[in-house]
């Protein structure tokens, strides 16, 4: 232990600026909105938090697939039959039946000749990136881009450009500065997580394709499930299919379990399994998980009417909030997430904890995660969260910006 | 007048509307201790800095400049280029 007459300086000591935040703000007597933790969990939309029955507006689970008996049957079967994990890595001993049905019902949901699963979508961006684009190539990403995307360029050896957020011209410009002889890898995303924005791809495609040597890498982490007739993404429902070379998504979101994959048509696509290090060099995953998300994949396929209640619940809660005063993340609904924009930090958490006190978990998001330095709430709706659920979240959003002030 | 002084000068240009303090600019003032730009700052400078010279500084060479100094540098050879 130290105290502050003999603190010395370590490796830790980069992290006081932000030590000392979190202290002054816990010090205000609020709860820790990075501390939270579910005691049970009774469906898709509803969880015991600290004994209160509390209604789930701060997950993934667009689609409601965790608790889907099927799903769930698939899994326990899984199980029993093969066990608790694998042990071992996709490329030697950690490639079961499984794995290989669940790359087939990716083939199949996304009409591609190609499809490789890795144990995270976190590791799919790190490892397609990274492989991808080497030494010497280019990699043109949104400003905006998740993390994964910036740490699968910070993992290779490519010369890393960005633009701005959702920018046509900013892209087409940067792209026209590049030598027209180098490799580029311009990766973009369907719907971004933070706004819940939905990127304008056939303008984006269009500029790209106006540039010599460029592929195309959409991630639809957030757009699997929801958008297009055949639920593969904002690419689909924006027709530009034709274009995508490689699609990266996640099975921890509409698919409701864990897991990444990526989906291509390139002849050559399968080399990647032996030459991607976030695929090689970790184990793969349970054979109870990529049974559950392949019989969820499955399901997803034919799931037009979650799809149609899900848009109801986004179009329904945007305008709710919106008609209450707050300021939201974008101009109409785009997606199924409702980002809720709040002034700074104090008020952001004092929402965030009158919510919670009401029975409504949202989640709550800083810098840097945050664009433009901005303190949101961000509700992310569910196939499965009934009429009436969303009738009781815009009540208690009314509740909780009179107490806090954050509406009038 | 040299191109360096020329594009000392235009860099100095594109620094004023994010020099919020009015920090006095010299070939070594540095972006993140004198002018305490924050990254989203630097993206937006970088950006305006491209747009004016029409050229590419990519993130791998954004992580090496740290001055005002070492900008022009990388601006001139860039340039050249």
């Amino acid at each position: 232990m130290t105290d502050a007459a003999t603190e010395t300086r370590d490796l830790f000591s980069k992290f006081d600026p932000l030590i000392n935040e979190r202290e002054a703000l816990l010090a205000t007597g609020v709860r820790d909105p990075y501390a939270i933790v579910m005691d049970q969990v009774l469906s898709p939309t509803r969880a015991i938090i600290k004994g209160k029955e509390t209604i789930l507006l701060g997950t993934y689970n667009y689609m409601g697939m965790t608790f889907d008996p099927d799903v769930v049957a698939a899994g326990k079967q899984a199980l029993d039959e093969f066990g608790a994990g694998t042990t071992g890595s996709r490329v030697l001993n950690g490639t079961y039946q499984g794995h290989k049905e669940v790359e087939d019902a990716l083939k199949e949901f996304y009409g591609t000749s190609g499809a490789m699963v890795f144990s995270t979508g976190y590791q799919a961006n790190l490892g397609i990136i990274s492989t991808l684009a080497g030494k010497g190539d280019y990699v043109v990403l949104d400003a905006d881009s998740h993390a994964s995307i910036y740490d699968g360029c910070g993992l290779g050896n490519a010369e890393i450009v960005r633009f701005r957020h959702n920018s046509v011209e900013d892209l087409d410009k940067r792209l026209g500065r590049l030598p027209a002889e180098a490799l580029k890898l311009v990766v973009l995303e369907g719907v971004y997580s933070m706004l819940g924005d939905v990127a304008p791809l056939p303008e984006m495609v269009a500029a790209i394709r106006k540039h010599p040597n460029c592929m195309i890498l959409c991630d639809e982490a957030h757009g699997m499930g929801f958008f297009g007739p055949n639920g593969r993404g904002a690419y689909e429902e924006q027709g530009v299919e034709g274009e995508i070379d490689f699609v990266v998504g996640t099975f921890s979101k509409s698919v409701g379990t864990v897991g990444g994959f990526c989906v291509s048509n390139h002849p050559k696509f399968e080399i990647l399994r032996l030459v991607c290090r976030p695929y090689v060099f970790t184990a793969s995953l349970p054979p109870s998980v990529v049974a559950t998300a392949a019989t969820s994949i499955r399901k997803l396929m034919h799931a037009g009417e979650k799809r149609a209640h899900l848009w109801k619940n986004s179009q329904r809660l945007h305008k709710g909030l919106s008609d209450l005063g707050f300021k939201l993340g974008s101009e109409t609904p785009q997606s199924a997430i409702i980002a809720v924009i709040l002034t700074d930090q104090m008020q952001a958490v004092a929402m965030w904890q009158t919510l919670l006190e009401l029975g409504l978990y949202v989640n709550m998001a800083r810098p840097p995660a945050t664009p433009a330095g901005t303190f949101l709430l961000r509700c992310s709706l569910c196939a499965d969260h009934s009429d009436e659920q969303v009738t009781q979240i815009i009540g208690m959003f009314e509740a909780a910006g009179k107490a806090t002030g954050a509406i009038g | 007048m040299t191109d360096r002084t020329e594009i000392f000068d235009s860099v100095a240009a594109q620094i004023a509307p994010f020099n919020k303090k009015g920090v006095e600019l010299s070939e070594a003032t540095t972006f993140a201790g004198d002018l305490e730009w924050d990254s989203l700052t630097v993206m937006d400078f970088v950006a305006a800095i491209e747009d004016e010279f029409d050229i590419i500084i990519t993130m791998n060479m954004q992580a090496e400049i740290e001055t005002i100094g070492q900008l022009v540098d990388a601006v001139a050879k860039l340039k050249a280029a």
